[in-house]
């Protein structure tokens, strides 16, 4: 699958489960727990990571208990020497514990900002201040999940993002279809795409998600 | 009366290094909000007025203070009683819920929402909404919305919504996942009530304030009837906030031992039980550091309690600094003494006690002898039992 994925991405979040995943939506909670079930845990996605040796860069996507009890120093190397680029965690907010922060940042690994739609402008100073590798702006308010239509003043949310930052803005809740991912890409330099993913996964297999990535591909015009 | 609020511990939102706001940033500017609000009704009299004028003309505040005499002559002590169990909805949860449903309207959010486990922190939730007119949604899971039907159609009746909760463990944890998830769609217009110490900062010490009305109370009536501050202090603990309402009072004084008793449920020696404090370790769960039930791999394991209100795998932050800083004892009771405790003191006393407040009057009954006989034990009654008696008759086989 990670192969797959690499084909038709610019970029592969690998999502390492957690028993609670708060800000996640059915078909992420759902994957979860089967993953647990199977016995998934962080040592065994970053060998997994380390395995498929995609040529793209790979962002480790989690929930951050799993990364305290691994012990975020352990995990910045063994990351890192597994192929890791950067690490994006749910429910650690800018500012939120600034010595884990900086334990995560400073190190090779990049660690992902997110920016919501209530974020003040305050917070979106401080969020691109040390932010490393692209902002992930979440598109709408609520956990992940396919959503019928894209959000509403999500243009003027990205224009909001790129008058504080320099880096690229990837966008990623609620979408699901190529239409919808090549509307944000008018404005976005990328594009998430998690649930609608893992649905088709689930469903369908391997064969199946592949060319759902190539017509997302197809979608936003030459890479 | 006037509430003499306890002395804030915590610094930028942590005591020592537990609580924090880890939580998607979706959240943040609302936390901000809610913090910069509380703070200043905090030093607001006027809030303060309004939220003891409820307490006292619909919660029934302050509450009882009663002597225990049957059982202090089994345990050999004076046991005293703060009767929570004789507020309005029968619990101490009121008091947090319209502490917060206060605020909710000053900051002109028209739709609450909350999780519950027994049920007891949504029908207050539920009574306080009905009270002020508010939109009011209770997430309970699947296994408590079976165990607890009566609770299910309080809340109705006054008007709540319940969503039952299928995902995880299908408890109390799951609920809070789901009302978080709910919170992090709707913040704008919808205020989250917390029903425990418990949750990112300013929760744990904004819920801890508005229980504090327990200790503050509790300690003046004690130092009344027996002119003398209490030897020990016992409270339940499963997100905490009876007993860290209760604490408040007392939480200055050295001389007064505090003890928070957790549910052994089938043994500390076993996977079943509810002994964060004993027997977790610090983990982040549902937005604050503290001490937490988790595997290796830090996924969180399955607490288990025959009170489905101590049924929880984590506990407020302040807790786990009170139990490193040594200031709170923390013990545990299980499943088995819980029960024979409920049967026991219910005759005793004629109070039948909630199941959760069952574990502290088991760890009572255990220092039997232990004490002096003029040694004055302060139990915080936290609720009444009648919501428990069905589940206790069908576990015991006796006809309901």
């Amino acid at each position: 699958m990670l192969e797959a994925a690499a084909e038709s991405s610019d970029i592969v979040e690998v999502g390492v489960p957690f028993s609670d995943p708060l800000a996640d939506g059915p078909t992420i909670q759902a994957s979860t727990f089967r993953a647990l079930e199977n016995g998934m845990t962080l040592p065994r996605t970053l060998e997994l990571v380390a395995d498929a040796a995609i040529d793209r860069p790979v962002v480790l996507f989690s929930y951050l208990n799993p990364i305290l009890q691994y012990g975020v120093e352990r995990l910045v190397r063994d990351a890192a020497s597994a192929g890791v680029h950067g690490i994006l965690l749910t429910d650690l907010p800018v500012g939120g514990d600034a010595a884990l922060e900086r334990a995560l940042g400073d190190g090779p690994l990049d660690l992902i900002r997110l920016v919501a739609p209530t974020t003040t402008s305050e917070r979106l100073q401080a969020s691109v201040k040390h932010a490393e590798g692209f902002i992930y702006l979440v598109a709408r308010l609520g956990v992940t999940g396919a959503s019928s239509e894209v959000a509403a003043g999500l243009e003027a949310s990205i224009a909001r993002v790129r008058a504080a930052t320099t880096l690229p803005i990837a966008v990623g809740f609620g979408i699901s279809r190529p239409d919808q991912a090549a509307a944000v890409a008018r404005h976005a330099d990328g594009v998430v795409v998690g649930s609608a993913l893992v649905d088709v996964l689930g469903r369908d297999g391997v064969a199946a998600s592949a060319r759902f990535l190539a017509e997302l591909r197809a979608a936003l015009g030459p890479a | 009366m006037t509430l003499v609020l306890p002395r804030e511990t915590a610094v930028d939102g942590r005591f020592g290094p537990y609580g924090g706001r880890y939580v998607p940033e979706t959240l943040v500017a609302a936390l901000d909000d809610l913090t910069a609000l509380y703070d200043a009704a905090r030093s607001d009299p006027a809030f303060w007025d309004e939220y003891h004028g409820i307490l006292r003309d619909f919660v029934g505040r302050p509450s009882a203070l009663s002597d225990a005499p049957r059982f202090s002559a089994a345990v050999g002590a004076r046991v005293l009683l703060k009767r929570e169990d004789l507020n309005h909805t029968g619990a101490h949860k009121i008091n947090n819920a319209v502490g917060q449903v206060l605020l909710a309207q000053r900051m002109g959010k028209r739709r609450i929402i909350a999780e519950t486990g027994a049920g007891q922190h949504g029908v207050a939730t539920a009574t306080v909404c009905a009270r002020f007119g508010l939109e009011c949604v209770v997430y309970m899971g699947s296994e408590d919305v079976a165990r607890q039907a009566p609770n299910v159609y309080r809340m109705q009746l006054l008007g709540a919504t319940v969503v039952p909760v299928t995902s995880g463990t299908r408890t109390l944890k799951d609920a809070t996942n789901e009302a978080l998830r709910d919170w992090v769609g709707n913040v704008p217009d919808t205020h989250y009530i917390i029903g425990s110490v418990v949750g990112p900062d300013p929760f744990p010490r904004m819920v801890r304030d508005f229980q504090s009305v327990i200790g503050s109370e509790a300690r003046r009536q004690v130092i009344e009837r027996t002119g003398a501050l209490p030897g020990t202090v016992v409270a339940c603990v499963g997100g905490g906030s009876n007993a860290l309402g209760m604490f408040a009072g007392f939480v200055e004084d050295p001389e007064v031992e505090l003890v928070g008793v957790e549910a052994a449920g089938e043994g500390i020696d076993t996977v079943a039980h509810s002994a964060t404090l004993t027997l977790g370790r610090p983990g982040v769960l549902h937005g604050s550091l503290s001490y937490l039930l988790q595997d290796a791999d830090g996924q969180v394991l399955p607490a288990h309690s025959v009170s489905a209100g101590l049924d929880y795998p984590g506990v407020g932050p302040e807790h786990s600094w009170l139990r490193d800083t040594g200031r709170v004892r923390y013990a545990s009771a299980g499943d088995r003494e819980a029960l024979d405790s409920f049967r026991s003191f219910t005759r005793m006393e004629g109070i039948i006690p909630a199941l959760e407040t069952s574990h502290a009057i088991a760890w009572i009954a255990a220092q039997a002898g232990q004490w002096a006989p003029d040694h004055v034990v302060l139990l915080c009654l936290s609720g009444r039992g009648d919501k428990d008696v069905a589940h206790v008759a069908a576990l015991e086989g006796a006809p309901a």
